[in-house]
């Protein structure tokens, strides 16, 4: 087993991982309609394959990848395609393109779908790669880059350890948890593959200690491959971002940006990416369907769900009971860094881990009490910034100055507004002064 | 379908600690100091803090309503401000010190420059200068007999440490049974408080280790007249307000370095100036002026000592093979 650092920063979360955390993966079904967004993943935006009124078939590509970052997209179902109009995209925050789909209910495969197959020494390296691309196959925990493309990393960087992520730092949610537990085989497998496809030596599973039964059936799957690792981390957000991640486990730092982790020589990808990928190899099923957490003090019956990828949020609460009383907030992701959303009309994404509930007695928003200058922020800050002078300078519109403080490196994991005492946005701030820089920097490379 | 939902920015939870629960924790941490002062010192304790601590929520709530600000006294700053003032003086000061003291501290040295969060030095250290310079009788002669409560004449412990003579028995220095200002006398007490704040993670243990190690260290080597490296650093500790310094006044938030490596040095810094003001200075204790001094310097610590940011070994790397490939 790897020792695991305790990295920079980071702060004590509360776990609430024991609302779901009991509850086996259940299949959510089949909901009136899915809406898939050509654009839900990091990159551009993929283009449809199909037009309103066509029949489709459960695994059918219905979107093309376009360039070089970008993912296909597949029918979760069998169906109609209903409609091709923009939605709204509640990670975008604005309206955009999505496929809607009316399920007929045959849940019908379609026919051109085949396994490669369940042994590895058979199956090539660039079949993994053909598989990975074709299946669509995006990170899952939460980001979305496609996979493809940290597949294919340039032939100057020597990559020499890949790091599977089932740290799942966030509070609540439990759906690579659940699948750790319930899929060790699988995720071993497809990590394998993963490292085939990559050219990479060695992996290093990385959990944290609060999930004891999912770091024992990994370390028991991985058990057959010397080439694998089990590296168990103390439970502290933001352990399980792609950075912290790697200075934890492997004592690196990525460079400041524009620097990836392949720049030290790691790849990083989520426990169900290589689910997703060990089911497109064995059965030939790209990537239409995910586990989601549907948890919280705010849903009757905390669960964790295989839902077909599109299945609107409200359909998943209403199978996990309904609300229990009022609910405040609605969140895609954990309460850390995930989105709140405004009504549950909204659907799941490749990238949605979890459906968070917070009654709302619990969302009482709290005044806003100037600085006191105790420092926790930057105590906390797992790029080791200074918060408090970044999100200062940030809210008077001191640009420049905020960008010399290297607000750019900021990775708004959320901890300097969770444990500023005066409840200043601290992380919103920040996050706002980015936008303007990355606007400005735009800007500048047009002229 | 569901009622209005809430939307903000992420994150969604907040960690349970407000300004207003950490003002508490100190004022919970300064109650054992406050009932060793008055078992020692008798009713004229309990007066001098009720009319510092008084006077200092009076000052905030009417500076605010005569400005036009929103009233702070709810989050519990003034208090303590106006108790830790309390403890720095004499039990046997006319009540009319700690109450203008309480006024200065609070108007002057913290609402004038914005209040709570943007004051740059200590209000209760600033209120214990006001009151040093107006009064200096009252503030370093106005001692009680411990437990008698009766007028004492002599010299404190720390005058007669200063000029090499034997103080009181160590028993007696940690209890409290000896001279002194109101929160200075009980080293037990003091210490109690101090270790509340860091088990409840209100302060930072790097201030009063790094000022007491170097006051301790600092009065080993010069502590005893015309010898090095034989005084007593235990007791050059106990004696005068370096207790009560190094955990309540060097730890202020406000007047304090951000950063962690920023408030070691901030410590060390008010441990030399304490020991330069007690050795080759006139007056008997350096504990104000020292950490009012270091308030002055915490914005350029706050400048310099910033911690490496994440990655910065990639950046220096660049810089190095950009030199040499320049060369």
């Amino acid at each position: 087993m790897v020792k695991a650092r305790r990295g920079s920063g980071g702060v004590p979360v509360p776990d609430k991982k024991e609302l779901s955390g009991r509850m086996p993966i259940e299949d959510a079904g089949i909901p009136a309609e899915l809406t898939l967004f050509l654009s839900q993943h990091t990159g551009a935006p993929s283009k449809p394959l199909v037009n309103v009124g066509d029949e489709v078939k459960r695994g059918q590509k219905i979107a093309e990848a376009q360039g070089a970052v970008s993912a296909c997209l597949h029918a979760p179902t069998s169906g109609k395609v209903k409609a091709i109009e923009p939605r709204y995209q509640p990670v975008l925050g604005r309206e955009s393109d999505a496929i809607v789909i009316a399920p007929d209910g045959e849940h019908a495969l379609y026919e051109g779908l085949a396994p490669v197959g369940d042994d590895l020494e058979a199956i090539s390296q660039d079949k993994i790669r053909e598989v990975v691309r074709e299946s669509g196959l995006v990170g899952l925990g939460g980001a979305a880059f496609p996979t493809a493309v940290k597949l294919q990393p340039p032939p100057d960087k020597k990559i020499d350890t890949y790091l599977l992520n089932g740290a799942e730092c966030e509070p609540y949610l439990t759906a690579d948890q659940k699948l750790m537990e319930e899929a060790a085989q699988d995720i071993v497998f497809g990590f394998r593959a993963l490292m085939k496809g990559a050219g990479v030596e060695k992996g290093i599973i990385c959990i944290e200690d609060n999930k004891p039964d999912a770091i024992r059936a990994m370390e028991e799957a991985a058990k057959p491959y010397p080439e694998l690792e089990v590296a168990v981390l103390s439970h502290r957000y933001p352990r399980g971002g792609e950075k912290q991640l790697i200075e934890a486990v492997l004592g690196r730092e990525v460079p400041p940006p524009p620097g990836l982790p392949l720049d030290v020589g790691v790849i990083v990808s989520n426990v169900g990416t290589a689910h997703a990928l060990a089911v497109a190899l064995k059965t030939g099923l790209p990537l239409v369907e995910r586990i989601v957490s549907v948890t919280g003090e705010g849903v009757a019956r905390p669960s964790n769900f295989r839902a077909l990828i599109g299945t609107p949020v409200s359909y998943l609460i209403e199978k996990a009971g309904g609300f229990s009383g009022k609910p405040g907030k609605v969140i895609l992701g954990g309460p850390m860094m995930g989105v709140a959303v405004k009504d549950t009309d909204v659907p799941v994404l490749k990238g949605t881990s979890g459906v968070l509930v917070l009654p709302a007695q619990a969302v009482k928003s709290e005044p806003v009490l100037p600085c006191v200058r105790c420092g926790r922020c930057v105590e906390a800050c797992p790029m080791r910034l200074l918060p408090v002078w970044m999100a200062a300078y940030a809210e008077n519109g001191y640009l420049e100055e905020a960008e010399k403080m290297r607000v750019m490196d900021c990775c708004e994991c959320g901890v300097c507004s969770y444990v500023c005492p005066s409840r200043r946005p601290l992380t919103q701030s920040i996050r706002l002064a980015k936008s303007q820089i990355a606007a400005k920097r735009r800007a500048a490379a047009k002229k | 379908m569901t009622d209005r939902l809430l939307i903000t920015s992420s994150p969604h939870i907040r960690a349970p600690k407000t300004v207003r629960g950490i003002m508490l924790d100190v004022v919970i941490a300064l109650v054992p100091a406050c009932v060793a002062a008055v078992i020692f010192f008798g009713v004229k304790a309990l007066m001098v803090l009720v009319a510092s601590t008084v006077s200092a929520v009076v000052s905030e709530y009417l500076y605010e309503k005569a400005v036009k600000r929103p009233v702070t006294v709810g989050d519990f700053s003034a208090v303590v401000t106006g108790v830790l003032l309390g403890l720095t003086l004499p039990p046997g000061v006319p009540l009319y010190v700690p109450i203008v003291g309480s006024a200065f501290a609070i108007v002057i040295a913290k609402q004038i420059f914005g209040g709570l969060g943007t004051n740059f030095v200590n209000p209760a250290l600033a209120g214990r200068a006001f009151v040093l310079a107006a009064w200096p009788l009252h503030v370093t002669s106005a001692w009680l007999n411990p437990l008698t409560m009766d007028a004492a004449t002599g010299a404190t412990p720390l005058h007669a440490f200063k000029g090499g003579q034997a103080v009181g028995s160590l028993t007696d220095l940690l209890i409290g049974n000896r001279l002194g200002s109101l929160g200075e006398t009980s080293a037990v007490a003091i210490l109690l408080g101090g270790i509340y704040l860091l088990v409840r993670g209100v302060i930072d243990y790097r201030i009063p280790v790094a000022y007491l190690g170097t006051l301790g260290l600092g009065v080993f080597v010069f502590g005893k007249p015309g010898a090095l490296f034989q005084g007593d650093p235990l007791r050059g500790i106990l004696l005068g307000g370096a207790l009560l310094g190094a955990f309540f006044m060097a730890t202020d938030y406000v007047t304090s370095p951000v950063t962690p490596k920023g408030r070691t040095y901030f410590g060390i810094g008010a441990g030399l100036i304490t020991l330069l003001i007690r050795y080759w200075g006139d007056y008997p204790e350096g504990v104000t002026y020292a950490i009012l001094l270091m308030n002055l310097a915490t914005p350029l610590i706050d400048r310099f000592v910033v911690p490496k940011y994440y990655g910065y070994m990639h950046d220096v790397e660049a810089r190095r093979r950009a030199r040499e490939g320049g060369r």
